[in-house]
């Protein structure tokens, strides 16, 4: 492990101020579903994956990370930028005009660390596989990991993808599910419910695995290495990951309404006064 | 020159496809082939055989194929995607436009049974609305190639070429009057027979038809200037507008929807460049149907008669001053 597991809580604290600070200076943008898999996140780029913020849009000889729910964005470039991709003083930028940050993740601007544009859903599985095949192609060992949501997989193309990863055995590719049950009209089981989504992923061929608490960083890790190990033997692996929509902060948590809403002055202060900081906020320029 | 333009013999567009995607696969070891269960009907056989390891069957998953196509493009390779140009742009759409043309991927997207002249198969497949979706697409090459040796050597081309390109072929076998082992220059009109008096700009099958309606009028002592319009994005707008600043006036043709076509990219040129009156031989706001592909060219108002009668009445027109 690269980074301990307190240090790990540490970045999340920070993390969780950069999404509502980003949020909140945008007045626009998805707090819920950020907060949601911010253990998650913290986990993949601190402690488990082998990458390299210089940036290099191939990504030979690393392991790979796709979002496919894009509108999580403000969690991705916090990470990113505490990675050392970007400077944190852009996070200040986010949904602004002229920004490398956009509402949603895209290449277009060259903001390093993404490497495909996200946000109309369903179809970051099916752009990880390809960049799954390429290493395999290319003899490269490293691992291709992706995040959807649990709405997401509402979406056809979702399903095309699960259907070809097992019949072309892609199995450096690693899915994880943000199963926090919401969606934007309301709880999954009441919009279009998702079934027994275990059994599901199941029976299209995958090798599946829980992890009951994803904001839980220890569960997070464990499950992550369990993927890891299941990885390799010819069936990609799922993860599906209870996770909680606004974790950290007491009046977003567990509900749909902090999808796409944007604190305002005194709920930011609310939050923030939830989430300690532990590296430094990021730096805003006063006009 | 007209009498200079002579048909070799029939071939369909989609071999010359074929052909080039092998040389492609000689030529580039990270060129890869998928194809969503058209293998045979992309004429990709050839490829599949030569280099097996580099070619994806996707099953019938379109959304999936190009999806794919953009991660084996992040990972450096040059994916051809391969299936029927419907399939490769109407019902794939929002796929090509944020995984693909938004994210600035080095994807081939091939399409064969473009058009009306995909035949018997009728309107559901005939798809005469892909040239408007995709040259709409920010950063998108569109290519449209006249017969098969074309369609070999542009294959070619777009794999030296980084960035996202539409390919669009057909499954008709059509007249080939162009050169084997042609080079195919991305963005540039050829002009295949020097005229006077009407510039016919043409693209795909209908260039054939061009030079036909072309020989036809200089019996009549017109002359015709015919114009391949192999790349309908970028498009060559000084090409165009050099030509039509000498004829004064011009002729589109295309099997596509009027909306959106060539004829609408010609339109923009010389109303900027230099204002002159266009006639646009094309679908008419109209769905196809099934038939021969002869006689579809015909009904929809395709033909050779067709083309010719345009170029008359663009000469007309010259004499009406508004």
């Amino acid at each position: 492990m690269k980074t301990d597991i307190e240090t790990l809580k540490q970045i999340a604290s920070q993390v969780r101020r950069d999404i509502i600070r980003q949020t909140s200076f945008a007045q626009s943008g998805h707090p819920g579903g950020s907060l949601g898999c911010t253990e998650f996140l913290t986990a993949l780029y601190f402690a488990v994956m082998d990458h390299d913020p210089a940036f290099r849009m191939e990504g030979k000889g690393e392991d790979l990370f796709f979002l496919s729910n894009g509108h999580i964005s403000p969690l991705w470039y916090s990470i990113l930028a505490r990675s050392g991709y970007f400077p944190l003083s852009e996070l200040a930028t986010f949904r602004k005009i002229n920004s490398r940050l956009q509402g949603h993740p895209a290449t277009h601007e060259k903001l390093p660390g993404i490497r495909v544009a996200s946000g109309s859903l369903g179809q970051g599985l099916s752009v990880a596989i390809g960049a799954a095949l390429g290493k395999r192609m290319d003899g490269d060992p490293k691992k291709v990991f992706v995040l959807t949501g649990d709405g997401e997989l509402q979406e056809g193309q979702i399903w095309e993808a699960a259907l070809f990863a097992a019949h072309h055995k892609v199995d450096n590719l690693i899915l994880t599910v943000d199963w926090n049950g919401q969606q934007i009209d309301g709880p999954t089981d009441e919009v279009i419910s998702l079934g027994d989504l275990p059994a599901k992923w199941a029976a299209f061929g995958w090798h599946v695995l829980l992890i009951e608490d994803g904001n839980d960083i220890v569960q997070v890790l464990s499950g992550l290495a369990a993927a890891m190990s299941a990885s390799g033997k010819g069936k990609p692996v799922a993860i599906l990951m209870r996770t909680e929509m606004g974790f950290g902060v007491d009046f977003m948590q567990g509900s749909h309404h902090w999808h796409g809403v944007a604190p305002n002055a005194g709920q930011t202060a609310s939050a923030l006064a939830q989430l300690p900081e532990t590296l430094g906020d990021f730096p805003v320029e006063t006009n | 020159m007209l009498d200079q333009i002579i048909s070799s013999g029939k071939k369909a567009t989609r071999d010359g496809f074929g052909e080039g995607l092998l040389e492609v696969g000689k030529q580039y070891p990270q060129a890869i082939a998928l194809t969503a269960d058209l293998l045979g009907s992309l004429k990709m056989n050839a490829f599949v055989k030569a280099f097996p390891e580099r070619f994806i069957q996707v099953g019938i998953s379109e959304a999936n194929m190009m999806g794919v196509a953009a991660g084996l493009a992040t990972a450096g390779k040059i994916p051809f995607t391969g299936t029927f140009a419907n399939f490769s742009t109407g019902r794939v759409y929002d796929q090509i436009r944020q995984s693909i043309a938004y994210s600035e991927k080095n994807v081939k997207i091939c399409a064969s049974h473009a058009g009306l002249t995909l035949g018997e198969d009728g309107a559901t497949h005939q798809i005469l609305e892909d040239i408007g979706m995709m040259r709409m697409l920010p950063g998108m090459t569109v290519i449209c190639p006249c017969d098969a040796n074309q369609t070999k050597a542009a294959t070619i081309a777009i794999a030296a070429y980084h960035g996202p390109v539409y390919l669009r072929f057909g499954r008709p076998s059509w007249p080939v009057f162009t050169p084997e082992n042609q080079t195919f220059e991305i963005g540039r009109i050829q002009i295949l027979s020097p005229g006077a008096d009407v510039s016919i700009f043409a693209t795909g099958h209908l260039v054939w038809n061009a030079i036909e309606a072309a020989r036809q009028l200089a019996l009549d002592g017109i002359s015709c200037e015919v114009i391949n319009v192999h790349t309908i994005k970028p498009l060559d707008e000084a090409g165009i507008a050099a030509s039509v600043r000498k004829t004064r006036c011009a002729v589109s043709a295309e099997e596509h929807q009027r909306n959106g076509g060539l004829g609408d990219a010609i339109a923009q040129v010389l109303a900027r460049h230099c204002p002159a009156p266009l006639e646009t031989v094309a679908v008419n706001d109209t769905f196809g149907e099934s038939g021969l592909p002869e006689a579809l060219l015909e009904k929809y108002g395709l033909g050779i008669q067709h083309i010719a009668a345009a170029a008359r009445i663009a000469i007309q027109r010259k004499k009406i001053t508004l």
